[in-house]
């Protein structure tokens, strides 16, 4: 798999604040990363950096096995960083044309593009009576006018109501299906959870975590239980060997154990003991608890 | 450097502010050839400017590049703003993103300066050349195309002016402020001259002093016109005044005004690249 991009102890620092702090990481072709953090933990300054518009003030990146200039690399890109920005007074066409003087591609795309946002009937209004929902969306056909080799993509849904949200997610959803690699930042856990393959935990400037999304941490899920003898599934449990622990949630019963035990092997156990089980599922920890715990261990 | 000049083409002509600008700017330097038409006629005294000789080659260009400089705070308006908006309406950041490159995105705003002085100059030349082709009482070719270098100057003097605008629509990131500080670094220039005349010891020349400062340098560049107009010679003379003022394009006011020109640039250049967006 080829590399896409190669960051090496990135530092930036505001005066006495570190913003970002020797982060490095590599982002290979065909997977979907997301960037992950609460808000001030260096996601958009690390984006900032890549892209060209915040000076680091140590450490490197390169592009593409570093065989372009970053600006030459970033034709090749496409980003959308925070709020969208276009000129308020051109038209949603004339603001892709801009974009295809810069990035040296040819404008037939944009009528292309227009449509797959959704906004072709609205190409020739100007910018600033657009919503922002339809904003967004022009940025992302902004982004993809050059059928970017990577799309970088910072707090997309921000600030967007439930339908644009659903919308936005939905284009971003169609584009990594066709197998673009996608970098996405963001605080909103399960949109990073709903696509993302691949994910970087930040804190405070320093990368916490880096890897799949599936092995982010290692737990062994849980059991969620009920049954009409509740008393006696406890004591069952309570004895079992592989539980850890036990605890009451709602109507239920929640069975962490020790290590990874199946479904099946449970079920039999409890069934060999006459407990008639009305309730039972195997669960994982979702990436927000998992995101919360490895924030709070590191903050200790 | 085509490909930067039509992304800065693009943003102007989009924009209907700048065209009206552009526009209005272009009229009032026609507006010169309106001159022509000052006519007194009190009694027995006629007096008609168009025929004072300061449409005759070749004085006409001279005098045509002095009166049209007062005209190029439109432009610098449109240099102010187009470099400003670019900030608050964080394009600047989108360009760099979609991949121009800050010495581009530089360039792109130089390009477009150089192209409004260079068809400021030609304009000021073809009504120039219309003018006095109308009332000049020379018209062989020799003289016709003598003393150009008041074009050159005139040329010289808005790409100075303009860069020094981009360099305050830059730094300052505000319209308004930006043009405000223009004006005040006019006074400013003003007032050290002033101080530099009153309290300067006597080994220092304030003239030749008062000549580094780029606004006055530039000014420079095409002096006043109006003492090598006969009439006004005469009239000085009546009331016993010896006319010593300098009318000549000079070698060292060029000089001047490019290196300011080159140091507002260097400044402009060093600010984008240090500044994080």
């Amino acid at each position: 798999m080829s590399t896409i991009l190669n960051v090496t102890n990135l530092t930036k620092k505001f005066g006495r604040l570190t913003a970002v702090n020797e982060l490095s990481f590599t982002i290979k072709k065909g997977n979907v990363y997301g960037i992950l953090g609460p808000n001030g933990s260096g996601k958009s300054t690390t984006l900032g950096m890549i892209l060209n518009v915040v000076n680091p003030t140590s450490g490197t990146f390169s592009w593409f096995d570093g065989t372009q200039n970053t600006h030459q690399a970033l034709k090749r890109v496409g980003a959308i960083i925070e709020r969208p920005n276009f000129y308020p007074y051109m038209t949603a066409a004339e603001n892709l044309r801009l974009v295809c003087r810069i990035k040296e591609v040819p404008q037939s795309k944009i009528e292309e593009k227009l449509e797959l946002v959704d906004l072709l009937d609205r190409k020739n209004d100007t910018f600033k009576t657009y919503s922002l929902g339809m904003k967004q969306r022009l940025a992302i056909a902004s982004a993809l006018l050059n059928d970017p080799e990577i799309l970088i993509l910072d707090e997309p849904t921000n600030g967007l109501d439930p339908q644009s949200i659903a919308q936005v997610r939905g284009i971003i959803k169609k584009i990594a299906a066709q197998g673009t690699t996608i970098l996405l930042a963001s605080h909103l856990l399960d949109e990073v959870e709903k696509v993302c393959s691949h994910v970087l935990v930040l804190q405070k400037g320093t990368r916490i975590y880096f890897g799949k999304v599936t092995s982010l941490t290692t737990d062994h899920g849980y059991f969620e239980l009920n049954s009409t003898d509740v008393t006696a599934l406890q004591n069952i449990l309570e004895k079992h060997n592989d539980i850890d622990k036990i605890e009451v949630f709602q109507s239920y019963i929640l069975a962490y154990p020790n290590k990874t035990i199946s479904a099946a092997e449970l079920s039999k156990t409890l069934n060999e003991q006459g407990i008639i089980i009305t309730h039972f599922a195997q669960k994982h920890k979702s990436l927000e608890e998992q995101f919360l715990s490895l924030t709070k261990n590191q903050q200790i | 450097m085509k490909r930067l000049f039509w992304i800065e083409f693009d943003k102007l002509r989009t924009n209907r502010s700048t065209r009206i600008l552009i526009g209005a700017y272009f009229i009032l330097l026609t507006s010169i050839a309106l001159i022509a038409a000052i006519k007194f006629d009190i009694g027995f005294i006629k007096f008609h400017l168009a025929e004072q000789g300061i449409f005759n080659f070749p004085y006409i260009w001279h005098f045509n590049a002095f009166i049209g400089a007062f005209f190029k705070i439109f432009l610098a308006v449109v240099i102010v703003s187009m470099t400003a908006n670019e900030y608050s309406n964080k394009t600047i950041k989108q360009n760099l993103i979609d991949g121009l490159s800050k010495r581009e995105f530089l360039h792109s705003k130089w390009v477009m300066i150089l192209t409004f002085s260079g068809i400021s100059t030609l304009f000021i030349f073809v009504v120039s050349l219309i003018l006095g082709s109308m009332y000049s009482n020379y018209t062989e070719i020799e003289i016709i195309f003598k003393d150009l270098e008041y074009l050159l100057a005139y040329f010289l003097k808005l790409v100075a002016f303009f860069t020094f605008c981009l360099f305050l629509g830059t730094a300052i990131k505000r319209s308004a402020f930006a043009l405000g500080f223009l004006g005040v670094w006019q006074m400013f220039e003003g007032i050290c001259f002033g101080l530099l005349k009153w309290k300067s010891p006597s080994w220092i020349d304030a003239d030749q002093v008062f000549r580094l400062f780029p606004l006055n340098a530039m000014s420079n560049l095409v002096p006043e016109p109006f003492s090598r107009l006969s009439a006004v010679r005469n009239l000085a003379e009546q009331v016993g005044e010896m006319m010593q003022t300098n009318t000549i394009v000079r070698f060292w006011d060029i000089v001047i005004v490019l290196v300011w020109s080159c140091i507002f640039y260097l400044l402009t250049y060093r600010l984008l690249m240090r500044r994080d967006l």
